[in-house]
């Protein structure tokens, strides 16, 4: 079942079209990426998801229902790259505050920021101020607070940025337990390798339009470039073949892409005649950083991209 | 709703319990009654008598100079520069004749400016005396007597206010409305400035994204402007009661006596602020015969009226500011001054509406939301309905209701989408463009 569908979403501001005619739908349970380039329109696309803006055009069904951002807004637990938090006030009321304004009763809050702070090692916070917390701290605080009143829509905006890697795991653990009971995620970053571990299915926009669209594993298949890597443990000098061209070789270790129309077995086969000893024998897939950049390079923003991520 | 409730809980508890609000809002009135307090018994208590010994060549004064209350003359025979301490005396003054120029005064401390004076004084009023004796052969003793006797003219206003005739008082309406109009004037830019302040941090935090993902931006501004709103109303109430007791304190502690000798001696003391502590103690005196003329309730009613929708009409609009100031504070400055002059346009019409409290400008000024909370406030306590006619109160008040619905409206909309933006300083057209733009 879809918790979350966009239909030809469409926000457009005076000097640009943020996000432009994009659809796409999100599984029950499911970790969903959202991805894009700085200025790809992914914040208004989330804002639009949050109720923080009405979209121009298009429709946002949530839950099978239409969005009412009135009251499904209590359903959604948003996390924005920026951590937004009231730096004089102590961090137990803090965390009451954020819950209550979810909706949830003063003791409901209570017990479950009692649950999540002790989770979290957090118990010997509660009369601190977020002021006297480190960047790392206030990211978990930030952290408890989203998913306090178990949304049934987790929005995580670079969750992980400031995270040293024990408590990374830690919460990235936490992201995998909560959409393992049934909560949805939508996960967005530019840490190509933190999507490729966590994500089910992703998206990618630039320029307020949709260019992937897909599972991991699919988008991945999609972009393969049928390349091949062989470890032998002898040299061979003379690598020659019409089913697959070297394209790089290192040593014991060669590259090669395979010609249309052959497949992998016709490399195996033509190295087992060669008499060379396989040591091993894998598909290259490209990683999602290579089809990201792929994909955005030579647009407009690719450069500003680039400077911040790569 | 209940959202709304929990916004104006927050905003205001954690001012509230904030120190420095605490300290403010009890330190205020202690220093201010304090000093009052002080200046009133130093000037009292400072005054040191001195007994001073008169050579008089002149041979008219003695037995003519009259003691005050700071000093006393003696005129004893065999006394000198050389031992006129020793004899008791603090000073030695010797009057013009045989070899001595002028009034001369030996002492041996520095004399204060006020026993200097009335030194003076009392001389000039000696010779002066014997002047009108010998010259004029007036009696100054039955002069006083029957000046005494005939009393000073003293006008005793009355005004017809509908049926009933009122005993005027325009000092004290003066007062009033100069106190209200200029209490008015500085809660309008302490809170508004909060409010501008308070948004600026959630905005630079970014805790709005947070905070709006959960409630309307139009909840979390007026929950804020509430919030504030009776963190103000708290801070009055407190300095009410504490400007009270501490008055009823004073004037228990300080006698009616100390109050008028205060005055006295005040009188005669060149430099502002000291006359004005003094004024202030000398207010204290006859404070109590004129407080029961003025219509408390209306004022009052008036004052938390004007004091409220005031506030609120302005507050949306700091809100406003607030929400288009990124993280640069000079930004906020040069945003703020289109709002902050109408503020203190309103306080310099308002100085000239007390003068003049049914002229056309103050009746007009007193009209336009933008001035009416500080300029009517000026003009209430000279009567109602007498300087200010029922219509024109209640015009100004609907203005001034409608004019707060209409500043929360079009702020509300420049709230929205200035909170969420980043990077770029607003500019005023721009903010009129997210203003009326349809949705």
């Amino acid at each position: 079942m879809h918790l979350l569908q966009l239909k030809n979403l469409k926000k457009y501001y005076a000097t640009q079209k943020a996000v432009d005619d994009i659809s796409f739908s999100i599984e029950q349970g499911s970790i969903f990426g959202l991805l894009g380039p700085n200025g790809a329109g992914k914040t208004t696309l989330l804002r639009m998801i949050t109720g923080i803006f009405y979209p121009d055009e298009g429709e946002i069904i949530f839950n099978g229902k239409k969005f009412d951002p009135m009251n499904d807004t209590l359903f959604i637990g948003y996390m924005p790259e920026e951590r937004g938090l009231y730096k004089k006030m102590k961090i137990g009321e803090q965390a009451l505050y954020l819950a209550r304004l979810k909706g949830l009763s003063k003791s409901e809050a209570m017990e479950k920021i009692k649950y999540w702070f002790t989770r979290l090692g957090m118990e010997s916070w509660w009369n601190k101020k977020v002021e006297d917390l480190s960047k790392g701290m206030s990211q978990k605080l930030q952290f408890v607070a989203t998913v306090l009143h178990e949304p049934k829509l987790i929005i995580l905006d670079e969750p992980f940025s400031g995270l040293d890697p024990v408590n990374a795991n830690l919460i990235k653990d936490e992201i995998f337990e909560l959409a393992r009971r049934g909560s949805t995620i939508i996960f967005s970053t530019h840490r190509m390798e933190q999507v490729e571990e966590i994500c089910d299915h992703i998206v990618l926009v630039n320029q307020g339009k949709k260019i992937l669209d897909g599972t991991v594993q699919a988008i991945k298949q999609q972009f393969k470039e049928n390349l091949f890597r062989v470890q032998l443990s002898n040299m061979l000098t003379d690598v020659h073949s019409e089913a697959f061209e070297v394209v790089n070789q290192s040593g014991n270790q060669l590259t090669v892409k395979i010609n249309d129309g052959s497949i992998s077995n016709d490399v195996l086969r033509y190295f087992l005649n060669e008499n060379a000893s396989i040591e091993a024998f894998n598909e290259i897939l490209p990683s999602l950083n290579e089809i990201f950049i792929r994909q955005v390079e030579g647009t407009r923003s690719t450069r500003q991209f680039q400077n911040v991520t790569v | 709703m209940n959202k709304i409730l929990l916004v104006i809980q927050r905003e205001y508890l954690v001012r509230v319990r904030n120190k420095t609000f605490i300290l403010s809002t009890i330190l205020t009135p202690l220093l201010f009654a304090g000093l009052i307090t002080t200046v009133t018994i130093i000037s009292v208590k400072n005054i040191d008598h001195e007994k001073i010994a008169v050579i008089d060549n002149t041979g008219t004064l003695e037995g003519n100079l009259e003691n005050t209350k700071a000093l006393s003359f003696e005129f004893p025979k065999g006394v000198d520069s050389t031992n006129y301490i020793a004899k008791g005396y603090t000073a030695l003054l010797y009057t013009p004749g045989g070899n001595v120029q002028g009034y001369k005064l030996v002492s041996k401390k520095q004399f204060g400016m006020v026993a200097e004076s009335q030194l003076e004084d009392k001389i000039n009023e000696t010779l002066e005396n014997q002047l009108l004796k010998s010259k004029y052969n007036v009696d100054v003793k039955e002069l006083e007597a029957e000046r005494k006797r005939i009393g000073s003219a003293k006008i005793d206003q009355t005004y017809q206010e509908g049926s009933e005739v009122k005993k005027g008082n325009s000092g004290l309406a003066y007062g009033i409305g100069y106190g209200s109009g200029f209490l008015i004037y500085i809660t309008l830019l302490i809170y508004g400035n909060m409010v501008m302040r308070g948004v600026t941090e959630e905005k630079t935090n970014r805790i709005a994204e947070v905070i709006i993902s959960s409630v309307k931006p139009f909840q979390l501004m007026i929950g804020k402007i509430i919030g504030i709103g009776a963190v103000g109303l708290t801070q009055f109430l407190i300095w009410i009661i504490l400007l009270v007791g501490l008055t009823t304190a004073a004037t228990a502690l300080l006698s009616r006596e100390t109050l008028q000798q205060a005055q006295e001696s005040t009188q005669q003391m060149p430099g502002g602020s000291i006359q004005a502590a003094g004024g202030a103690a000398s207010g204290f005196a006859d404070f109590a015969d004129t407080l029961s003329q003025a219509n408390w309730f209306l004022i009052i009613g008036c004052f938390l009226f004007y004091f409220l929708f005031g506030y609120l009409f302005y507050a949306s609009l700091f809100a406003a500011v607030g929400s288009t100031v990124n993280e640069d504070a000079q930004d906020a400055q040069s945003l703020q001054l289109p709002i902050t002059m109408p503020i203190i346009v309103s306080i310099i019409i308002m100085i000239n509406a007390i003068t003049n409290p049914s002229g056309s400008l103050a009746t007009w000024a007193s009209m336009i939301p933008f001035c009416s909370p500080i300029v009517m406030m000026a003009r209430i306590p000279f009567g109602v309905p007498g300087t200010v006619p029922y219509w024109q109160l209640a015009l100004s008040m609907v203005l001034l209701v409608a004019g707060f619905l209409f500043t929360t409206w079009v702020s509300a909309k420049i709230y929205r989408t200035g909170i969420l933006m980043y990077g770029k300083k607003a500019t005023w057209k721009e903010m009129l463009k997210w203003a009326f733009r349809s949705n």
